[in-house]
C-alpha cells in the first residue's frame, strides 16, 4: 500500500487553542448533545422502571421470600399501572400430575368460545383481540391447514367443513425451549411449558421454533379496562405481561394447579374438549386415548405433543 | 548496564502505546473536507437511526411491522447478511496466509478490518430486535442465563465475539507495531490469523444452523443451506473489499497492488458460480417434489394466493448476481477497473437481498398453520436500519483511516510518524 498524498504536517509543536481545533471541539459538542436529545424517550422509559425489576433474578433461582418479594411488587405495580386490586400467585405443579389435553373434532362447530375465553381468562391485550387459540376452518377431505381458513366470518357450522383449534401442544421434547438462549422458558414438571415474563429478553426465536403458531410477542403492553382484569393471577401464566416478552398458552395453570379445569374447555358449549391427568388411570383424558383413534399435529417433527385430537366414529 | 537498558525499553513501551492511541485519535478527527462531510453525514444518519431506536424502546415494538406471523423482519435480515460480510472479509487473509503471498499480509488488513466493522453492525442489529434490551445481561455466561450449548444462538454469541476479539486482536497488534516501525513477531499473530479463519467460517455455519435447525420452518430445514451461505460470504465479503479498493484509490489517492486485486477476483469466478449452482439445487429439491412444505418457495419465487410483495426483490437478486457473474468471468473484469466495481455492486446488492429479507421474511410465510400474512419495513425500521449501515460505515472508515496512515508510513528508520 502506498500513498501519493505527502507526509502529514504535524502541529504538535503549536501550543494552544487553533481555529481548527476549536470547531472540532465544537461539533463533538455538539454530536455529544444532539446524541442526548435522540435518545432521550429511553431516559424517559427507564424512569418508568425500578432498579428491583432490572437486577431480578431467574425464576428458578428465587428463594421463597425473595419470591414472595416479587410477588407483592408485582400486585403493587397492578395497583399503578390498572387501578385494581390483583392477587398474584405462584401456583406449583403437583407430584404425579401430568396434564393432557384432548379434542373432538367431530363435534368441535368452530364457534370460537374458547378463544374468546382465553381471551378473557389470560388478560389478553383488548385491542388486538389477541388469544392462544386459533381456530381453522378445514375443508373435508383431509388436516391440510393449506386449505384451512383462520379468519372466517360466517354462521358455524358449515355444511363441508370441520373445525379444527390449535393452541400450544406443550410439547414433551419442544423445540421453543431449546432455542431460548437464557433460559426464560422451560417445561415443567407436570408437563407445562411456560415463560418467566421478567426473564424474557424478547428475540423471538421461540417463535420462529415453534411448529403450531403457539407463542405470542407482547408488541406493546396489554391494554384492558380496568373492570375487564381478571384478579386471580399466576406469577407463570394470565398475570398483565409487560411489554416486549413472549408468551403462551400454559392450560390455565392457575386454574388447574388448583384443581379446576382450563377457561377454554369451560366455555365450550359442545362438549369437545377433554383434560385431564395422564398419570390417573381413571381419567377421563386416559379413557380417550386408550378407546379413540388419536392423532397428533405434525407427529413427523418429533415434538411429541401433549395434545390429542380424535373423531367419533 | 542490562537493567538500565531495560528500563529504557520499558519507558518506551510505557509511552508508545499511548502515542499510537493519540496518533489514531489525530487520524480519526483529522482530514480532508470531503472526510469531514462524509462523517457529518454518517453521523446524521447513525444519530436518526438511534432517534427511531428510542421510540422503539420506549413504544413497544408495535411501531415495527413485524407480527407474530412475521415475526422477524428487516433487522434479522441485515444481521444475517452482515454475519456473512464479516466472514467474508477473511477471503483476504487465506490466499495470503495460507498460500505465503508476502505481498498481501499489509493488504489482509483491510479485509480483518471490514470484518471488526461488520460484526459490530451484526451486534446493533441483534440489540435493535430485542424486545427487552434492558436483559441483555441475562445473555451473559456466569451471570445470566447462558443455555449453552442447547440453543444455537448461545453459540452466535460465543462465535461473534471470538471473532471480534480474535479480529481486534491481529490488527491492534499489527499496526501497533509497523506504528513503532518494528517487525512484527510471527508468535504473536500468525497463531490468532490461522485461528480466525476456521473460526470466520464458524461464524456462518453457526448463523446458518440457527435457521436450518428449525423442524418447523421448511424453507429453513435445509442441509444445504450452511453452504449457500458461505459460497454468499466469499462473493459479498470480497466484492466490498474491492468497492473499498477502488474508493481508496479515487477518493484517497492510495494504489493497491494488481495481484491482490487479481487474487479476490479469481476468488470470487469461483464462489458466485458456486452461489448460482446452490442456489439451482435448493430450487430443484423444492419444485420438483412439491408438496406443502415447499410453500415458502413458492411464495419467494412466483407468489402464493395473490401475495407476491417478495417477488420482484427476490426476482432482481437472481438476475444481479447472474449478471454479476456473467461480468466477473469477461475479460474486461481484469482491464476496466469501473466495470469491476459495477460488477461487485451488483452482486452485493443481490446478495443483500437475497441472504436478508429473501432469506428470512419467506422463513415465516406461510406461518406454519399456513397462513399467509405479508410484510413490508415500518419507516422506523428502515430509519434504524440505515442508522446502524451508517454507523458501522462510520466505523470501518475511521479503523481503515488509522491504518492506512500507519502502513503508508515507508519509514525504515527516525521516529514513528506522531512523535
Amino acid at each position: 500500500m502506498s500513498t501519493d498524498s505527502k507526509p502529514p504536517k504535524h502541529d504538535s509543536g503549536k501550543i494552544g487553542f487553533d481555529r481548527r481545533t476549536a470547531l472540532k471541539g465544537g461539533a463533538a459538542m455538539l454530536g455529544m448533545a444532539a446524541l442526548a436529545k435522540a435518545i432521550a424517550p429511553i431516559t424517559e422509559w427507564t424512569s418508568d422502571m425500578s432498579v428491583d425489576e432490572f437486577l431480578q433474578k431467574h425464576y428458578k433461582e428465587l428463594k421463597p421470600g425473595e419470591l414472595q418479594t416479587v410477588l407483592a411488587r408485582l400486585e403493587r405495580e397492578a395497583v399503578e399501572d390498572h387501578g385494581v386490586d390483583v392477587s398474584i400467585n405462584d401456583y406449583r405443579p403437583k407430584e404425579g400430575v401430568k396434564f393432557g389435553y384432548a379434542l373432538n373434532l367431530s363435534i368441535c362447530i368452530g364457534c370460537r368460545k374458547c378463544a374468546e375465553a382465553c381471551h378473557i381468562e389470560n388478560n389478553h391485550d383488548r385491542e388486538t383481540n389477541q388469544s392462544y387459540i386459533r381456530v381453522f376452518e378445514m375443508e373435508k377431505g383431509g388436516i391440510d391447514f393449506e386449505k384451512g381458513d383462520a379468519n372466517y366470518n360466517h354462521p358455524v357450522p358449515q355444511k363441508d367443513k370441520f373445525y379444527m383449534p390449535v393452541q400450544c401442544q406443550q410439547c414433551e421434547n419442544p423445540p421453543c425451549v431449546h432455542v431460548c438462549p437464557v433460559e426464560a422458558t422451560w417445561k415443567e414438571q407436570d408437563g407445562i411449558v411456560v415463560v418467566d415474563y421478567n426473564w424474557c429478553i424478547g428475540c423471538r426465536y421461540c417463535e420462529a421454533a415453534c411448529p403450531y403458531h403457539a407463542r405470542r410477542f407482547n408488541w406493546k403492553k396489554p391494554e384492558i379496562p380496568s373492570q375487564d382484569i381478571n384478579p386471580d393471577q399466576g406469577y407463570l401464566s394470565n398475570r398483565v405481561r409487560p411489554a416486549g416478552v413472549m408468551e403462551k398458552c400454559t392450560f390455565c395453570l392457575h386454574r388447574t394447579r388448583k384443581g379446576k379445569l382450563p377457561a377454554c374447555l369451560e366455555a365450550c358449549p359442545t362438549g369437545a374438549r377433554v383434560f385431564g391427568n395422564l398419570l390417573d388411570p381413571e381419567s377421563e383424558i386416559r379413557w380417550v386415548l386408550e378407546n379413540k383413534r388419536v392423532f397428533v399435529l405434525k407427529e413427523e417433527l418429533g415434538t411429541k405433543p401433549q395434545f390429542f385430537y380424535f373423531f367419533d366414529e | 548496564m542490562s537493567v538500565i537498558a531495560d528500563e529504557g525499553g520499558f519507558t518506551r513501551k510505557v509511552t508508545s502505546y499511548p502515542r499510537f492511541l493519540l496518533h489514531s485519535f489525530g487520524q480519526a478527527t483529522s482530514g480532508s473536507p470531503l472526510f469531514y462531510a462524509w462523517m457529518t453525514l454518517l453521523t446524521a444518519l447513525a444519530l436518526v437511526g438511534a432517534n427511531a431506536w428510542a421510540n422503539q424502546v420506549a413504544n413497544g415494538m408495535q411501531i415495527t411491522n413485524m407480527t407474530d406471523h412475521v415475526s422477524w423482519g428487516l433487522y434479522i435480515a441485515n444481521f444475517t447478511f452482515f454475519v456473512g460480510l464479516a466472514a467474508g472479509g477473511v477471503m483476504m487473509v487465506i490466499p495470503a496466509y495460507l498460500y505465503h503471498d508476502e505481498d498481501m499480509h499489509d493488504m489482509t488488513i483491510v479485509g480483518e478490518l471490514l470484518a471488526i466493522a461488520s460484526i459490530i453492525v451484526c451486534l446493533l442489529f441483534v440489540t435493535v430486535d430485542l424486545g427487552r434490551p434492558d436483559r441483555f445481561w441475562h445473555l451473559f455466561p456466569f451471570i445470566g442465563r447462558f443455555n449453552f450449548p442447547i440453543s444455537m444462538l448461545t453459540w452466535d454469541v460465543i462465535v461473534l465475539n471470538g471473532y471480534l476479539l480474535l479480529n481486534m486482536h491481529i490488527c491492534g497488534y499489527l499496526l501497533y507495531i509497523r506504528f513503532l516501525r518494528q517487525k512484527p513477531n510471527p508468535t504473536w499473530y500468525k497463531p490468532f490469523v490461522f485461528v480466525s479463519i476456521v473460526w470466520a467460517i464458524s461464524i456462518h455455519t453457526i448463523t446458518a444452523f440457527l435457521y436450518c435447525g428449525l423442524g418447523g420452518r421448511p424453507l429453513w430445514n435445509s442441509a444445504v443451506l450452511a453452504p449457500r451461505f458461505l459460497a454468499s460470504a466469499f462473493v459479498s465479503g470480497p466484492a466490498f473489499i474491492l468497492i473499498t479498493f477502488h474508493v481508496l484509490e479515487k477518493l484517497a489517492g492510495l494504489r493497491f497492488g494488481e495481484g491482490a486485486r487479481r487474487t479476490l477476483l479469481n476468488i470470487i469466478r469461483v464462489t458466485c458460480l458456486l452461489n448460482i449452482f446452490l442456489l439451482l439445487c435448493e430450487l430443484f429439491t423444492e419444485f420438483y417434489s412439491g408438496g406443502s412444505h415447499t410453500a415458502s418457495a413458492r411464495y419467494l419465487f412466483f407468489g402464493l394466493h395473490g401475495h407476491n410483495s417478495l417477488v420482484p426483490w427476490i426476482w432482481s437478486a437472481v438476475l444481479l448476481n447472474v449478471a454479476a457473474a456473467v461480468m466477473f468471468l469477461l475479460p474486461q473484469a481484469t482491464r476496466n477497473r469501473s466495470f469491476l466495481t459495477a460488477a461487485c455492486l451488483m452482486t452485493f446488492a443481490g446478495i443483500w437481498i437475497e441472504k436478508g429479507m429473501g432469506l428470512i421474511v419467506p422463513g415465516f410465510i406461510p406461518s406454519t398453520l399456513h397462513e399467509v400474512v405479508e410484510y413490508l419495513p415500518s419507516v422506523t425500521e428502515w430509519k434504524i436500519t440505515v442508522g446502524i449501515w451508517a454507523f458501522g460505515l462510520m466505523v470501518y472508515t475511521l479503523i481503515l483511516k488509522i491504518a492506512v496512515s500507519v502502513l503508508a508510513d515507508r519509514g525504515t528508520t527516525g521516529d514513528p510518524p506522531g512523535t
